[in-house]
């Protein structure tokens, strides 16, 4: 049984209420930050735990938050970004819906540390009943007078906001998501200046996903030091993991970094194997974005060794033969999936939400898609696989903000895994709609 | 003052300049014969704040961050916004990379570009058929439908064909910094995404005309001028006159003695040097109404300098020196 350091409650009845949630222990750290510790002892503590940005890109907290630009006499602010639109990616979700008072309290905890005196937690705007769930936990907290002037009789003062966004995929760039904040359209800015000098309202700003926020609280409770020891490496720490697609327990499980995905897969505790008994053909291990991974490079890295779920391991290999972590949307697809398909699927919602900004992915995205949509409808031509390869290496890398990266990248993997399955699309139109196809395939790829 | 160094030319220049600035200054240095390094612009423009960035054109790498922090960068930058650092180097022209990366954005910018020049009024004068002319694929990949839109009146003057637009937003900032009040602006997204005016509201201001200047393609037009004549066929003057709300200093385009358009002046990298009303736009286009200076310079655009009295000038030099070596060799 793995640590559990951010759910471990989530059963309990009537933990999203500030009085049963303290009664486990809750909001200890924030009177143990504000009444021991000084602001940089926060963000010290922080930077001892290793803790890395849990949005997708890893990025360390503590580092981010020594950026932060401190001039006299202009706001500061946090933003949490609960924009979690990854496909596949929903454990914030279930973070907050069951456990709102841990991100309030790491809204708390950190704000202190950054000398924030206003935070905003950014909801996308699917996730409106989790918006009132969150409401009413910040209305608690008032209350109780964890939030507002002199928090707990101190000098700290706090004001935290809820914004509900429209819907758009994009706002969950962290510049895109503070023009949505001003009131503006949902585009990203370009960099530099990055928020961490010219963020929300052109004050330094720094901007975190959920479970960052909630895993500050731990990490303060127990010691930066002592967070260090759980997970393995450079990857410290739990977190929460997504898990979905054609698996017998699909749900959102917290598991200490280090833990052998083949474990993770198959034992009872975590994913409990592949539905009906069939056999794994692939894993995005990451959220939609990611690289796709054929079954036997997501259990053994190609030097053979088994791959953990740790940020270090699964890049292990680069793209050629590895992926990322991401945002812990973890998709199982079994053998009778048609990775063409679901590759299609990935590129229309890629195409639907480019902002349109600038040129490579607004153009790019659209068009991969209707290539792609030729190919499933079994109109592709032989060269498509190629002109693809060649539209994704072009978006790759050219755009402002990553979206360009990641509508590009399960595009490159796709080809690069399962060649075979779309030249089969392309060459055989007529057996697509057999099932069976699929599985000859497989074996065609020799997974 | 910072010091970079462009495919092999240093300069040294003023804080917060930008790597395209940097480069135009070499190139606009008088000593400076080598090729053009100046990377290409579609959304970028030296008037307008905060403009850039958007279109990719003007990436470039930069193999050498700065001699405080010497890394390279780790993806090709956009040159209109990237401000250099002391010791930088960047490579444009002499990089394979990046040469295949601007192809590789014209022709993203050309897929969904109608490609309607021959009845296209920008045509001669159009950012995009230079670029594309010189980055361009001789043949399109792309054998989709492309997108369409329908021809919007933006007022009396202007003309909004959203089929050619490539979203450089130039006319987007231009309403923004110069007007008081912005009518304009991005509609939906991605590929369906169109710049349009609020429930098609007629721009009404005294310089919304500028528009039609900063756009880079023909999707913005002068309403007086539309299918009048080829530009390559008038003959571009500077004029000037007495204006109470601008400068009065425009470019004015002849055929025989008629003004068929009047424009804003423009540099050697094809931006308006300054902003003119609407007055002086669209309303004098008698030839008593101005005062003609003398014939406009333009070297940028190869069509539209074809039959100029400076470039007949060049061209009889030029024979004359080629009559002398043939004769010299007799």
């Amino acid at each position: 049984m793995g640590k559990k350091l951010l759910i471990h409650n989530d059963k309990v009845a009537g933990i999203s209420t500030l009085e049963v949630y303290r009664q486990h222990g809750g909001y200890a750290s924030v009177e143990k930050a504000l009444k021991t510790m000084s602001p940089a002892d926060v963000v010290e503590e922080v930077k001892k735990s290793g803790l890395r940005g849990r949005g997708g890109a890893g990025f360390p907290t503590g580092m981010k938050w020594s950026f932060l630009a401190k001039p006299e006499g202009v706001e500061r602010y946090l933003v949490c970004n609960a924009d979690e639109s990854e496909p596949g990616t929903f454990k914030d979700r279930y973070l907050m819906e069951k456990i709102p008072h841990a991100l309030i309290e790491g809204m708390i905890t950190s704000s202190y540390a950054l000398g924030a005196k206003t935070s905003y937690i950014y909801i996308r705007g699917e996730y409106f009943y989790v918006a009132r769930i969150v409401e009413k936990a910040i209305e608690e907290a008032y209350a109780a007078g964890y939030l507002g002037k002199n928090i707990l009789g101190t000098n700290f003062s706090h004001d935290c906001y809820v914004q509900v966004g429209g819907g758009a995929y994009i706002c969950g760039e962290e510049t895109a998501l503070l023009e949505s904040l001003e009131g503006k359209r949902g585009n990203p800015r370009i960099k530099p200046p990055f928020p961490a000098i010219a963020g929300l309202y052109g004050c330094p700003t720094v901007v975190n996903n959920v479970e960052t926020i909630a895993a500050v609280c731990p990490i303060i409770n127990m010691g930066g030091d002592e967070y260090a020891k759980i997970g393995i490496g450079r990857s410290t720490g739990t977190k929460l993991i997504s898990a979905s697609g054609h698996i017998n327990k699909p749900g959102v499980y917290e598991i200490e970094l280090g833990l052998p995905v083949e474990e993770f897969i198959y034992s009872d505790e975590y994913c409990g194997g592949i539905i009906n008994g069939r056999k794994m053909k692939a894993v995005v291990a990451g959220g939609s974005s990611v690289p796709i991974l054929p079954a036997e490079l997501i259990l053994k890295t190609d030097k053979g060794e088994p791959r953990l779920m740790s940020y270090e391991s699964l890049s292990e290999g680069g793209f050629v033969s590895g992926t990322m972590l991401g945002s812990g949307g973890f998709m199982v697809y079994d053998e009778t999936t048609s990775i063409v398909k679901n590759l299609y699927t990935f590129a229309r919602f890629y195409h639907h939400e480019s902002c349109g900004q600038c040129s490579p992915c607004r153009e790019g995205t659209g068009w991969m898609e209707k290539i792609l949509h030729r190919i499933v409808e079994g109109y592709g031509k032989p060269s498509d696989i190629d002109l693809l390869w060649d539209i994704q290496r072009k978006i790759e890398g050219n755009t402002i903000c990553p979206l360009g990266d990641a509508a590009a990248w399960p595009v490159a993997s796709a080809i690069r895994h399962f060649r075979a399955e779309f030249e089969e699309y392309i060459n055989h139109p007529e057996r697509i709609k057999d099932v069976k196809h699929y599985y000859s395939v497989h074996q065609l790829a020799g997974a | 003052m910072p010091k970079v160094t462009i495919d092999g030319h240093s300069i040294e220049v003023p804080d917060g300049t930008t790597i395209l600035q940097a480069a135009r200054m070499i190139v606009d240095n008088k000593n400076y014969t080598g090729p053009n390094i100046a990377p290409p612009t579609m959304c970028y423009h030296s008037k307008l704040k905060t403009s850039g960035g958007y279109c990719r054109t003007c990436i470039v790498k930069v193999t050498k961050g700065s001699e405080k922090d010497p890394r390279p960068m780790p993806k090709p930058v956009a040159s209109c916004r990237t401000t250099v650092m002391d010791g930088m180097e960047v490579v444009n022209t002499t990089s394979p990379e990046v040469l295949e990366s601007r192809k590789a954005v014209v022709e993203f910018l050309l897929i969904n570009h109608p490609l309607d020049c021959p009845i296209c009024d920008q045509a001669g004068e159009c950012h995009l058929q230079d670029l594309g002319y010189e980055h361009g694929l001789s043949k399109t990949r792309y054998d989709f439908p492309r997108r369409t839109f329908n021809q919007i009146d933006i007022g009396p003057y202007i003309k909004l064909h959203m089929t050619r637009c490539i979203m450089c937003f130039r006319c987007v900032k231009v309403a923004d910094q110069i007007t008081n009040n912005r009518y304009q602006g991005m509609l939906f997204r991605g590929d369906a995404s169109e710049i349009s005016t609020y429930i098609e509201k007629a721009i009404d201001n005294d310089f919304s005309g500028n528009v039609i200047d900063v756009c880079p393609v023909g999707a913005l037009t002068d309403k007086t001028f539309r299918f009048k004549s080829r530009v390559w066929f008038t003959k571009p003057m500077d004029a000037h006159r007495n204006c109470t709300k601008c400068s009065g200093k425009v470019s004015v385009w002849l055929k025989g003695s008629d003004i068929l358009r009047v424009t804003g002046r423009k540099d050697n990298w094809g931006e308006v040097q300054e902003w003119i009303c609407n007055e002086c736009r669209f309303e004098k286009k008698e030839l008593k109404d101005w005062v003609i200076e003398k014939p406009t310079h333009i070297d940028r655009h190869s069509v539209i300098s074809q039959n100029h009295y400076e470039n007949l000038a060049q061209l009889k030099l030029d024979i004359g020196k080629q009559q002398k070596q043939i004769s010299g060799k007799k």
